[in-house]
């Protein structure tokens, strides 16, 4: 035991040695958090629009102001002419436009019935999307108060509302996939450097002639991390508990018990990773290349696995963080328990054993 | 266990294959308790895979073999637990400062605090780096490393050390220096089994051992095997031998 406890103690002073381990192991994972939490963000602020106004009357001078002062769109121009549209997208300074029918009120209150047009720079129509829907709802709003004074029924367009969802925070998707990649990094990309390191440099060998068993120089090289990984873990749920308001609606046990879980499905992918690795590099790639890469764009993490061809998303099963995010979407936002999530923290233990069944092998047949 | 206490290595026709490569082919020999037994051969003789069979590295193709009276085959683990081992390639941390690489190698080898502050204090006192224990070892010149990797392989006074080419790269004077190392710890009752391509060290050897594509090619005392080559070197008596195979 007191082996094994030098053991942990000389791989802390490698990790907390090495400046560039440190900035990947505590940096990263706040940097990331951050720029996705502000930076990379599906809601939209202070968008320029443009207001082509025909009827100029004071339900369009309503709708405008409506639309204006919500926060979400800031008025760059005024146009005058069906005309100035084009021109006025291809300045590129403004991402909407909304046009407004000659006599629009009178027709609202005369017919019930009134024509906006909302045009849309779809050149990015993620933000194309969501400005519309943003619109659309400021305007059906509008005509729902109308409703109400007038006790009279306009048409309420509902279509657009269905699938837009006004209190959309990104961040709440983002976050467990965030946790998943990072956990993932920490655990699987580090441990497999930091065993193939040992390789390299020749003190694999050193250490394998040494009464230690490839167990204890396993479970050495892994504990650290664990506790690392554990650490980060904390730090982006607090992060996103406080900067980002983030719920965490069902257990925090389960939450944590969650993370441990798939910190140790990712360590032992390191441990395997580096039993097929010859030095760092390889090492390297094959987690960044391997695992994150498939991590970001097959478990669900920004692209919804529904929405892939069915080839892809045979593949995603086979990627740990996919049922990571799952579990972690289903406990901290939705407040599932463990009835709910049990087949996919199988799955998470299923991986694990798996994992670490193949690196005992093949680390004891290096040993030969 | 060996009938004779004094032999602590015994191989019998060894023979490690990789694919259809023989790197170690068929070699049998005795080494005695105390003694320098040198592996002289030129890069790729197989001395490095001899080595790692007898240190329970890598497993023998067929043949016997026991080293401090235990099976390499069965009992690798307390094979292990009785040797030391020095590599070819450098092996203490880089980034861990004197101390805590001595510190770290006698917590392995199972020392107790005490005995590992007394070693600290004595090898530091004995390579004369007391202004650099805490300098980590990468600011350390080579010949200081070799010499304070071998320390450390010696940490837990084994019955045996191996060592794989242990002077490599390393200047003269400075080779010399380990070989001083190297005697003081024989004469402490520490069986030395060096590999080596420098047919000077060959002669510092008690007996050594020639090694030419995988066989031994002669093995006795540096005096007999010039003797019996009528050379007045170790390297004369290499180059004769090679060319004879």
């Amino acid at each position: 035991m007191k082996r094994f406890r030098g053991f942990v103690i000389k791989e802390f002073y490698h990790i907390f040695r090495d400046t560039r381990t440190l900035l990947i192991l505590f940096g990263m994972p706040v940097a990331q958090i951050l720029l996705f939490g502000f930076a990379i963000t599906n809601e939209i602020k202070d968008v320029n629009v443009a207001i082509l106004d025909m009827s100029k009357d004071n339900t369009t001078q309503e709708i405008g102001n409506k639309i204006l002062s919500s926060n979400y769109f800031k008025l760059y121009e005024n146009l005058s002419s069906v005309l100035e549209i084009e021109p006025a997208f291809k300045k590129g300074k403004i991402k909407e436009v909304i046009v407004f029918e000659p006599d629009f009120g009178q027709n609202l209150t005369r017919t019930g019935k009134a024509n906006v047009q909302i045009i849309a720079d779809a050149s990015d129509p993620n933000l194309a999307n969501m400005i519309i829907g943003y619109t659309s709802l400021i305007i059906s709003d509008y005509q729902r108060e109308l409703a109400k004074e007038n006790s009279f029924l306009f048409q309420i367009e509902t279509e657009i509302k269905m699938r837009f969802n006004p209190n959309l925070k990104s961040v709440y998707m983002f976050v467990p996939g965030l946790m998943s990649v990072i956990l993932l990094l920490v655990s699987a990309l580090m441990t497999s450097i930091s065993i193939t390191k040992e390789k390299e440099m020749g003190t694999m060998e050193v250490l394998l002639v040494s009464p230690l068993n490839p167990l204890q120089i396993i479970a050495g090289k892994v504990i650290p991390y664990l506790l690392l990984a554990f650490v980060n873990s904390t730090v982006i749920l607090i992060l996103a508990r406080t900067v980002f308001k983030v719920p965490i609606v069902g257990s925090l046990w389960l939450v944590v018990f969650e993370c441990i879980l798939f910190v140790i499905t990712s360590l032992s992918l390191g441990i395997m990773i580096s039993t097929i690795s010859p030095n760092q590099q390889t090492a390297m790639m094959i987690s960044l290349g391997g695992l994150i890469l498939p991590t970001i764009i097959l478990s669900g993490y920004i692209f919804p696995i529904d929405n892939m061809p069915i080839l892809l998303q045979i593949i995603s099963n086979f990627i740990p963080a996919k049922w990571f995010i799952i579990i972690i979407r289903g406990v901290m936002l939705k407040g599932s328990d463990l009835s709910y999530v049990w087949k996919e923290t199988l799955v998470l233990f299923g991986m694990s054993a798996l994992f670490t069944f193949i690196s005992i092998r093949n680390f004891k047949t290096r040993l030969g | 266990m060996n009938t004779d206490d004094k032999i602590i290595i015994s191989v019998n026709k060894l023979t490690k294959r990789f694919g259809h490569f023989t790197a170690v082919d068929s070699i049998s020999f005795d080494v005695y308790k105390g003694e320098i037994f040198g592996f002289i051969g030129a890069n790729g003789a197989g001395k490095t895979t001899a080595i790692r069979v007898l240190c329970g590295l890598s497993s023998p193709t067929s043949g016997e073999a026991s080293v401090a009276g235990y099976d390499v085959y069965k009992q690798s683990e307390l094979i292990k637990k009785n040797i030391g081992y020095m590599s070819q390639r450098f092996s203490l941390y880089e980034d861990l400062t004197v101390k805590e690489n001595i510190t770290f190698y006698g917590g392995i080898y199972g020392l107790t605090n005490a005995q590992i502050k007394e070693k600290t204090d004595y090898l530091i006192d004995l390579l004369g780096i007391t202004s650099e224990k805490n300098k980590l070892i990468k600011s350390l010149p080579l010949g200081w490393k070799q010499k304070l990797a071998f320390s450390v392989a010696v940490i837990h006074d084994p019955k045996i050390v191996f060592l794989d080419e242990p002077t490599g790269g390393v200047d003269p004077v400075t080779r010399r220096q380990f070989w001083d190392m190297i005697y003081e710890s024989a004469s402490r009752g520490i069986t030395i089994f060096v590999t080596t391509h420098y047919m000077d060290e060959a002669e510092y050897c008690n007996r050594i051992s020639m090694m030419v594509d995988g066989r031994i090619a002669a093995l006795d005392s540096p005096y007999l095997l010039k003797k019996e080559f009528n050379a007045s070197s170790m390297h004369e008596v290499f180059v004769k031998l090679a060319r004879a195979v």
